[in-house]
């Protein structure tokens, strides 16, 4: 059984210059323990549907439109705030992209590490301070006694994100979302953390689902991978699967424009135009536009994710009719 | 923290002595003298009364004499009460500015707090809406308006209090919200704003994230940095509501402080207006370093040493 099902998940916001869909029926699931990636450029929606999972979506101008997102057995968007708040910070944990302002200036370290411990559990301000200390050692801040009772501008970048992940993990959560976790930080500290999420999931033994932009980092850490592009998952396939046979033109594209797989001295590959206008979609695959191999199907009907082989899903219609090769 | 408290009260020295000597040759520069309102006095007496108080010495001995008498504390007498030092005026009529001062500010902070922590939680709300409305209204109407308008609704049409006096606690409700209400209506849209602006900060949605209640996020999370632009208004507010306001006092017949303030300007009651107007700069200058104390403690990222 699944630890975390969503189901048909669309997201709209609602602005001035007109209805946004963020997110258009996105489906996905992660077993117990494993790792899911979710991949797209910004925009695609790929955050704002972990953000409607841990309910943080702003409402307004947010609005879960349709879909269901079973956690063991409770679906996350149709229960009550306080419900939530028993499951979110104790059995799914987040840390987010900018550790630099996801911890709160006015307050010291240790009072935010351990408020997880507080809000969830019948717990002693001690002992939750000595679970705080045995972490901080854990992922990797020297000094920790020392350090928590410093202030989060008293931290460096890597050393704010390493906290914010041992705040995540103080509870032992289930599953753990990691939106872009290394973007903000500079590109050696971006492998420690890296290496740090996968150790303490191999020692805690959660799921994890890491939102990135960046193929390469979901490539190494994740399972499973999920490409999404203007609110619509693309394609999703196990991580070796997905880089080896690739079944859709959008994950092609993305592979190709991974610097580190060019040949030296080669112009960077990019992919030409811009992503689709989320306030007027079109009829067809958002791709189309972009796409070289689109056809005019493409632009008429939009395609669903279908099973173009086992446990493999691709949305582009040309794959799933003429069993196109990329 | 002690050296950084210890070098503001070293710098008041200057100010005051500065704030003492403007004050002395302005009062002097200003046309009149403090004997000119008395009817018909005859030069002699005039010539005596002076003497009297040394105001026929040379001017700039005067000063060096006032500033003397001012090291030592003495405030000097009043031209206009000759049976009352200053020390004593204020001594007697403080303690009643200081009363209303307190009971307004707690009107202020009670309705300020209360509304602008609602109206941010509830943005664009009804509940944003009305208190938003009532605080620029408040903000709008001059206190020599508010104090007619609640004596002539609460005291005159619904007969709940007295229309004026200072002996009953009923008669400090109408005072306290008179001059209470402008500071109510800034302290709501100070709180209201500076709310908003930490609730759209990350850490909130951190804060969330982790299972926080409404209540855990406002009082642990968003209160702290939410309240800083209300605590550096407060300063300088606090210092003029303590000190009494001319208006309210008038308005209410209170014996306070303001009206002894401002009426000792137009009566050159020379060493009157000096005893007021150094005791309010020692007031301002006190406040905002609490202000300040209180700013930094707040505020983790203002502390450098």
């Amino acid at each position: 059984m699944p630890l975390l099902s969503v189901n048909n998940l669309s997201v709209s916001f609602d602005t001035r210059a007109g209805v946004a869909r963020a997110v258009r029926d996105v489906s996905f699931q992660i077993e117990p323990g494993r790792t899911l990636g979710i991949v797209g450029e910004s925009g695609s929606g790929k955050s704002v549907t972990c953000y409607s999972l841990m309910g943080l979506l702003p409402q307004p101008p947010g609005r879960i439109e349709a879909g269901q997102a079973v956690f063991d057995g409770v679906d996350l968007l149709h229960i009550s705030r306080r419900q939530l708040n028993q499951i979110r910070g104790r059995r799914i944990a987040m840390v987010f992209q900018d550790p630099m302002t996801s911890l709160n200036p006015y307050l010291r370290v240790g009072d935010q590490l351990i408020e997880p411990l507080l809000i969830h559990q019948k717990i002693t301000r001690a002992s939750a301070r000595k679970r705080a200390l045995d972490l901080l050692d854990e992922v990797g801040i020297p000094d920790a006694a020392h350090r928590i009772g410093m202030y989060p501008h008293e931290f460096s970048g890597g050393m704010r994100q390493r906290v914010m992940i041992a705040m995540a993990l103080i509870t032992k959560p289930d599953l753990l979302i990691a939106d872009e976790p290394t973007t903000a930080l500079d590109v050696t500290v971006q492998a420690q953390i890296l290496e740090l999420m996968q150790k303490m999931r191999a020692e805690l033994g959660m799921a994890v689902i890491l939102i990135s932009h960046d193929l390469g980092i979901v490539s190494g850490f994740c399972d499973h991978v999920i490409v999404m592009y203007a609110g619509r998952v693309m394609e999703s396939a196990r991580t070796e699967e997905l880089f080896y046979q690739t079944r859709h033109p959008y994950t092609r594209a993305l592979e190709k424009s991974i610097p580190a797989l060019q040949a030296k001295g080669r112009e960077l590959y990019t992919i030409a135009g811009g992503p689709p206008d989320p306030f007027h979609p079109l009829p067809g695959c958002p791709f189309a536009p972009r796409c070289d191999h689109a056809v005019d199907a493409c632009a008429a009907a939009e395609a669903a994710p279908l099973e173009v082989a086992p446990d493999h899903l691709s949305a582009c219609l040309r794959v799933q009719k003429e069993n196109l090769q990329i | 923290m002690l050296r950084f408290i210890a070098r503001r009260l070293l710098e008041t020295i200057p100010v005051l002595f500065i704030i003492a000597t403007v004050t002395f040759f302005m009062m002097r520069l200003a046309p009149g003298g403090p004997f000119d309102t008395e009817k018909q006095v005859s030069k002699e007496v005039r010539a005596h009364m002076e003497a009297h108080y040394g105001l026929n010495k040379p001017l700039f001995q005067q000063y060096l004499i006032q500033m003397g008498h001012l090291l030592r504390g003495d405030l000097g007498p009043s031209f206009k009460y000759p049976s009352r030092t200053v020390n004593e005026i204020i001594a007697d009529a403080f303690p009643v500015s200081l009363e209303l001062g307190f009971e307004a500010l707690a009107v202020a902070l009670v309705f300020g707090l209360l509304a602008g922590t609602i109206a941010s939680f509830k943005q664009n709300s009804p509940w944003d809406h009305v208190p938003m409305s009532l605080a620029m209204i408040g903000l709008c109407v001059p206190t020599f308006v508010m104090g007619p308008l609640l004596i002539s609704g609460f005291a005159l049409h619904l007969d709940w209090f007295n229309a004026a006096g200072w002996f009953s606690p009923r008669d400090r409700v109408l005072p306290a919200l008179t001059l209470g209400a402008y500071y109510a209506a800034y302290i709501a849209r100070l709180t209201r704003g500076g709310l908003l602006e930490i609730l759209r900060q990350d850490f909130i949605r951190t804060a969330q994230a982790k299972g926080a209640g409404g209540a855990r996020v406002l009082f642990k999370h968003a209160l702290r940095g939410g309240l800083l632009p209300v605590v550096s208004f407060l300063g300088p507010a606090i210092a003029g509501l303590l000190t009494g306001s001319f208006v309210v006092e008038t308005i209410f017949g209170i014996p306070g402080l303001g009206r002894y303030f401002v009426t000792a300007a137009f009566n050159r009651d020379y060493f009157m207006v000096m005893g007021s107007v150094l005791f309010y700069a020692l007031f301002v200058i006190l406040l905002n370093l609490l202000a300040d104390i209180v700013q930094v403690w707040l505020n983790p990222r203002l502390r450098f040493e």
